[in-house]
């Protein structure tokens, strides 16, 4: 079985390994230990780092499309906030009668702006499996579309960056109004329940935060299988040599659509852990600076190797929690310096610092043409 | 860009099962004829009632000086360029003018550009994988799992193509030759019945030049491949030709073996008089 391939790898094993056992370990130091504890971690903490590790899986999502598939989209984070917006419809719903206004149907911003009825891109959003099942379909839909007309038109490199931009800047400007329905630019907040969990009780919070490492480990060997199958192969293919995997028979439009829709979901469903967590969803996520902040964390973190893109996401963030909480206004320089330093210094990122600090001194010579491996072949 | 563009033209090429022997009509002795076929390009006429046969299973050299009609030819029958005259049949059976690009691709005509392009992050095996007729749509390849006959397969073309000892190098790291050598394994992988090969031994060393001569050798014969190589290098051409056919202004001048044509006054006359192998020398 393809899907089961990955846990079969030692990398993917370690990988599995080190998060679960991160995951275990936040949950006994935040349940076993008392508050005052040094080594106690809070429930605020407890959903930074669950938001981090959303952010890593929009992270891994970004690795697989730029990574393996070389397309550079610079507008995930549309993908990601589409998600987080059908997450926060729901999440809307579910707040019924005791908004400020107490409106058994409609959201407090519709009363607000007079709206008499729930638009028709509203109406499921109560129930959770409609909404769930959005988080995947608007993303991939929007993907779809796009993909598509790109794709078919063979727009790669630059311009395919360019028109991504483009499309989330323009979502942002769509999102901004309030005849969108979408709440404006204050977004959707002021969140209850999730599921009938009091989003606000640490009970849900630490879920919250174990389900999206969960996600990530989903969502990693996902992207590994896709990785190690021979589409994976055909895609690298596709990145180094376009016109010649054409040429071998692969309809390599198809292959770029097929990944590009896979990773705009993940994004969608890293978005949808991400929102309960912050407790809002606004435009400002589809930002286009944000959507270039994502590609920053893979490369800093080391393209094409998925692991990378969750060290780069978790670290960077990491990083800005702490420089915006001592020097808010040097975050901006800080992450452009950290940014040329790997650029200059570690060109596949902490994961090419990684790897060859692991890998044994012999194999690090280019192999002589001699050398024959014996044995299996890769399968 | 004509040579993207062409490549581009023919994504649609392999997207059914090829066949694993195409059924090509061979009874008669030919796999291919060329009869009469006349292209010209803005009234200059770069074929000239071209008439050429190439047997089942055999290693064909032709040569040329610039402009003799070499590429033109291979585009003919590939598809690419329709002749204003003449016919070229596969076989007894398969009328190559009536067919598009991929048809005549999947029929089993693989072609060699000249500059090799392969996929330089994979390895060796993996570029061979890739290239392996198989189901080339999206959810069979994502699935697909390494037979034991897709291995055997793949390890037959390594050792034909003398890559055995590389097959884990990612193939950016393989030498000029050995890049061709790969390419035309992956041309192999498709079961062709007809390889045309467009100058394989162009910046080759010495001893990769002899490696290719043994590959292209081995390749050609009855129930295995017909070869037809496009070369400039006249030692290379003496080193491997049963056959040579000189073509000059679009038309074949002359046809033998080597000494026969190199004897030829003709020949001779449109080397400038020189003796071919000083002039490649």
């Amino acid at each position: 079985m393809w899907l089961t391939r990955p846990f079969r790898e030692r990398s993917t094993q370690l990988f599995l390994g080190i998060l679960l056992a991160a995951l275990a370990t936040v949950t006994l130091l935040n349940l076993m230990l008392p508050a005052g504890h040094p080594l106690h971690v809070s429930t605020y903490t407890v959903t930074l780092l669950g938001k981090y590790l959303s952010y890593a899986l929009l992270a891994v999502a970004v690795d697989l499309v730029w990574g393996y598939l070389g397309i550079l989209s610079l507008g995930h984070g549309a993908f990601f906030a589409l998600g987080g917006y059908a997450m926060g419809m729901y999440l809307m719903r579910q707040i019924g009668d005791r908004g400020t206004y107490g409106d058994p149907v409609l959201p407090d911003f519709m009363v607000f702006l007079d709206w008499e009825a729930l638009p028709w891109y509203w109406l499921g959003f109560d129930m959770a499996w409609f909404a769930f099942l959005m988080v995947l379909l608007a993303p991939g839909l929007l993907a779809l579309v796009f993909g598509f007309l790109a794709f078919r038109s063979r727009v790669t490199g630059v311009y395919l960056s360019i028109i991504t931009q483009a499309l989330t800047f323009a979502l942002m400007l769509a999102f901004f109004r309030n005849e969108m329905g979408f709440g404006g630019n204050n977004g959707l907040t002021d969140f209850r329940e999730l599921l009938g969990f009091d989003l606000r009780s640490d009970a849900t919070r630490l879920g919250l935060f174990l389900a999206t490492g969960i996600a990530l480990a989903l969502g990693y060997v996902l992207c590994r299988a896709i990785v190690a199958s021979k589409l994976g192969r055909v895609s690298v293919a596709t990145r180094d040599a376009e016109a010649r995997t054409r040429f071998l028979g692969y309809r390599v439009e198809r292959f770029q659509l097929f990944v590009f829709v896979v990773s705009a979901m993940l994004a969608g469903v890293a978005g949808a852990l991400y929102v309960p967590q912050v407790g809002i969803i606004n435009p400002s996520e589809f930002s286009p600076i944000f959507s270039i902040e994502i590609v920053l964390w893979v490369a800093l973190g080391g393209r094409a190797t998925l692991y990378g893109a969750v060290i780069g996401a978790i670290l960077v963030n990491y990083a800005k929690t702490v420089f915006t909480g001592v020097m808010p206004d040097a975050w901006l320089f800080a992450l452009g310096g950290l940014f040329v330093l790997v650029t200059v210094l570690l060109p596949k990122g902490i994961a090419g610092l990684l790897a060859y600090r692991l890998t044994p001194r012999r194999l690090k010579r280019k192999p002589a043409a001699q050398s024959s491996t014996p044995g299996e072949a890769s399968a | 860009m004509n040579i993207l563009h062409s490549l581009a033209d023919r994504d649609r090429v392999f997207d059914f099962l090829v066949p694993a022997r195409s059924p090509v009509d061979v009874r008669h002795g030919p796999i291919l004829y060329v009869e009469d076929v006349t292209v010209s390009f803005d009234g200059f006429k770069a074929i000239n009632d071209l008439n050429l046969t190439i047997d089942d299973g055999e290693l064909r050299c032709i040569i040329g000086p610039n402009g003799a009609g070499k590429t033109t030819m291979m585009d003919i029958i590939t598809g690419k360029t329709r002749p204003d005259s003449g016919s070229v049949w596969f076989g007894s059976r398969h009328d190559l003018l009536a067919m598009s690009e991929p048809e005549i691709a999947s029929l089993g005509i693989g072609r060699k550009f000249q500059k090799p392009t392969v996929f330089e992050a994979l390895t060796v095996f993996e570029n061979l994988e890739l290239a392996m007729a198989a189901d080339k749509r999206i959810l069979p390849t994502l699935t697909a799992r390494m037979t034991g006959e897709v291995r055997d397969r793949i390890e037959e073309v390594l050792a034909t193509t003398g890559l055995v000892a590389t097959r884990h190098h990612p193939a950016g790291i393989l030498s000029h030759g050995q890049k061709q050598w790969l390419e035309i394994g992956m041309l192999l992988m498709q079961r062709p019945r007809l390889l045309l090969v467009d100058e394989p031994v162009a910046g080759m060393t010495e001893q990769e030049m002899e490696r290719t001569a043994e590959l292209l050798t081995s390749l050609a014969g009855k129930g295995k491949q017909s070869v037809v190589v496009v070369e400039h290098d006249m030692g290379f051409v003496r080193s491997i030709a049963r056959t040579v056919t000189v073509l000059h202004q679009g038309s074949v001048l002359a046809e033998g073996s080597m000494d026969q044509v190199s004897r030829d006054p003709k020949v001779v006359e449109v080397y400038l008089g020189a003796d071919p192998d000083e002039e490649a020398a």
